[in-house]
């Protein structure tokens, strides 16, 4: 499932490579042939109420994949993501509260400290400022990236449970679930988000210097780096990018679940990895796109759904979506030894 | 003439490996230098340092007289200094005009935004391949092109800015005699405009047809400069192998 060119350029017509038009459509293909399955098998399964219950469960991971898109395009990887949502949804919730004290408080007579948006940018400064420590130890410290996020997945979880003692902050007042619950029209609130960030990343990613900085790290450090890319500084951001993503993500979480909790977000990495890696972003870096992420978003959303239409249990459904995002990531490798050869 | 480049007891230590070891090296306007030497005799730490890959161990970098130290390759080619590396310094995943504009690429602004301006990089890719006489197309992969090709690719980035030294590093290692031929008589252009030229080069036709003077460096040390008119393939042979000690 990796695309040949998917850097928003034109292919050359050097003869049709059936193999790389397949490679290239592998998402989109599988995507459309699962819901026509589901179709059939559960007249239920395209009702439009269900189809936005779909986006609606996606629309969290999926934000984050948008974020781990830009770190997997430079060949780097974030694991820490479930964590850092835990501890950001936590200090947005608190910030709005004001404090632990009414931390149980239930429904629209919940007591109020501050304004939604102080919740919103706390919960987002968190996250950048996570993102940021990681992608400093990245670029400063070089340690490798799947190490200093593994250690920030541990470390923010602990922070989450230290802060909040290990119990949730729960019951908000209307306004603050209504990001999480609310609809615009019958569109639940957090899928818009989810869509309105895709549209800005993929403008960033294909449309902008930094964009383009992002595929060339990814496809080759030590020449953007000969050529005045600042490959430190696009290596940091693609964190930060990733950070605000869960920041943002933590709060939709807590809106949607009226709580936030030190435990949220666990193995949250598994279903944001596979949507970017299934929707073709290669993990060597330098080929992938917001469009497949959001096609592997959406696959991972439909496969989970139709399975529990159909009945089948939630373990079944951890081991076929491990499966799914094995045989991608063996289809990258195949791909990419492929266009060496 | 006034030097426009000037190297003064260029050393260069990585931990153990004396790479190179007090180089002298001046440089005139419109003046095209063969530098050469065995594999590891240091000619590409030596244009990396000029380059601003990494700064010399020691010794001092002059161009027209003003001492410089670069801090990175960026501060280099704002210089003036374009440099084609030995790798090429190609981006496999990017088009030819990626390529060829990274670092540098042409933005238009709508409102507060800056957005690539790919139709203007597309043309003016175009305009520098046809110039160096390669059917390169602007739209291409890197990945899938051939050596030649990414060659221009590499030799078309020098073509952006208005430098005063072009460095070449091995650009005909790996290319058909037609396309040598093409390097060879851009070379011969960026002269006649009054560039300093560096070329290294394995190939003697080549250095003995294009440059006004041979260096010759041999494990880190220069042990020969002078005017291709006054040696001959075969000396210069004889510095590279160390069958001549120095001349
Ligand atoms: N980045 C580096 N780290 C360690 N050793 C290096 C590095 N670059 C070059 N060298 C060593 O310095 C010597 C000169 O290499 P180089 O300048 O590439 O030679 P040439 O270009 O003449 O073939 C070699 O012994 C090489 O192994
Ligand atoms: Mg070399």
């Amino acid at each position: 499932m990796n695309p040949h060119n998917t850097t928003g350029e034109m292919e050359p017509d050097t003869g049709t490579d059936w193999f790389g038009l397949a490679a290239r459509y592998a998402a989109p293909i599988f995507l459309v042939g699962l819901v026509l399955v589901f179709a059939l098998l559960q007249p239920n399964f395209l009702h439009p109420l269900n189809l936005l219950n779909v986006l609606r469960q996606v629309s969290i991971s999926g934000l984050i994949a948008i974020g781990m898109t830009f770190v997997i395009l430079t060949a780097g990887i974030d694991l820490s993501v479930g964590s850092l949502v835990a501890l950001a949804g936590l200090v947005g919730a608190y910030v709005f509260k004001g404090g632990l004290d009414n931390r149980f408080a239930i429904g629209a007579e919940a007591v109020t400290g501050n304004p939604v948006i102080y919740a919103v940018l706390a919960a987002i400064a968190v996250g950048i400022i996570g993102g940021a420590l990681q992608g400093l130890a990245i670029t400063r410290l070089k340690v490798p990236p799947f190490v200093v996020t593994l250690g920030g997945l541990s470390v923010f979880r602990g922070a989450a449970l230290l802060f909040s003692g290990g119990g949730p902050i729960s019951g908000f007042r209307p306004e603050y679930t209504w990001w999480g619950q609310g609809r615009i029209g019958i569109v639940p609130v957090p899928v818009i988000m989810f869509f309105l960030a895709a549209a800005i990343a993929h403008i960033v990613l294909k449309h902008t210097r930094f964009g383009m900085h992002v595929y060339a790290v990814g496809g080759n450090s030590a020449a953007s780096d000969l050529n005045g890319v600042n490959t430190r500084r696009v290596t940091f951001m693609v964190y930060v990018i990733v950070g605000f993503c869960c920041g943002l993500a933590a709060f939709l979480l807590s809106a949607r679940l009226n709580s936030a909790e030190a435990v949220a977000g666990m193995g949250l990495e598994l279903d944001v990895i596979a949507a970017v890696v299934i929707g073709g972003t290669s993990l060597f870096g330098g080929v992938g796109s917001i469009f497949g992420t959001v096609v592997g978003a959406l696959l991972i959303g439909v496969l989970r759904n139709g399975l529990v239409l159909m009945n089948v249990s939630s373990f079944v459904q951890q081991i076929v979506i491990g499966l799914i995002l094995i045989a991608a990531v063996a289809f990258d490798q195949y791909a990419a030894s492929r266009s060496r050869a | 003439m006034m030097n426009i480049l000037e190297l003064n007891g260029i050393t260069k230590n990585f931990g153990g490996i004396h790479a190179l070891s007090g180089v002298d090296l001046n440089l005139e306007a419109g003046q095209v230098l063969g530098l050469m030497g065995d594999n590891g005799a240091g000619k590409s730490t030596l244009i990396k340092i000029i380059a601003g890959s990494f700064p010399p161990t020691s010794g001092t970098i002059s161009l027209s007289g003003k001492p410089v130290n670069f801090a990175r390759p960026r501060e280099a080619r704002d210089a003036g200094i374009e440099v084609v590396h030995q790798d090429l310094a190609l981006c496999d995943n990017l088009t030819a005009s990626m390529n060829v504009f990274l670092g540098r690429e042409i933005v238009r602004k709508i409102g507060p935004f800056r957005f690539l301006n790919r139709t203007a990089m597309n043309e003016q890719a175009a305009e520098l391949f046809a110039d160096l006489k390669s059917e390169t197309r602007p739209k291409d992969l890197v990945r899938q092109m051939s050596g030649g090709q990414r060659q221009a690719v590499a030799i078309a980035r020098t073509r952006l800015s208005q430098p005063n030294i072009v460095i070449m590093d091995e650009p005909t290692a790996a290319i058909s005699v037609r396309q040598v031929a093409e390097v060879l008589d851009l070379i011969r252009r960026l002269q006649r405009a009054g560039l300093a030229v560096i070329l290294i080069s394995h190939r003697m036709p080549d250095v003995f047809s294009v440059c006004d003077r041979v260096v010759v460096l041999r494990r880190g040390t220069k042990v020969a400069d002078k005017p291709v008119t006054e040696t001959s393939p075969e000396e210069v042979t004889g510095l590279i192998t160390g069958a001549i000690e120095t001349a």
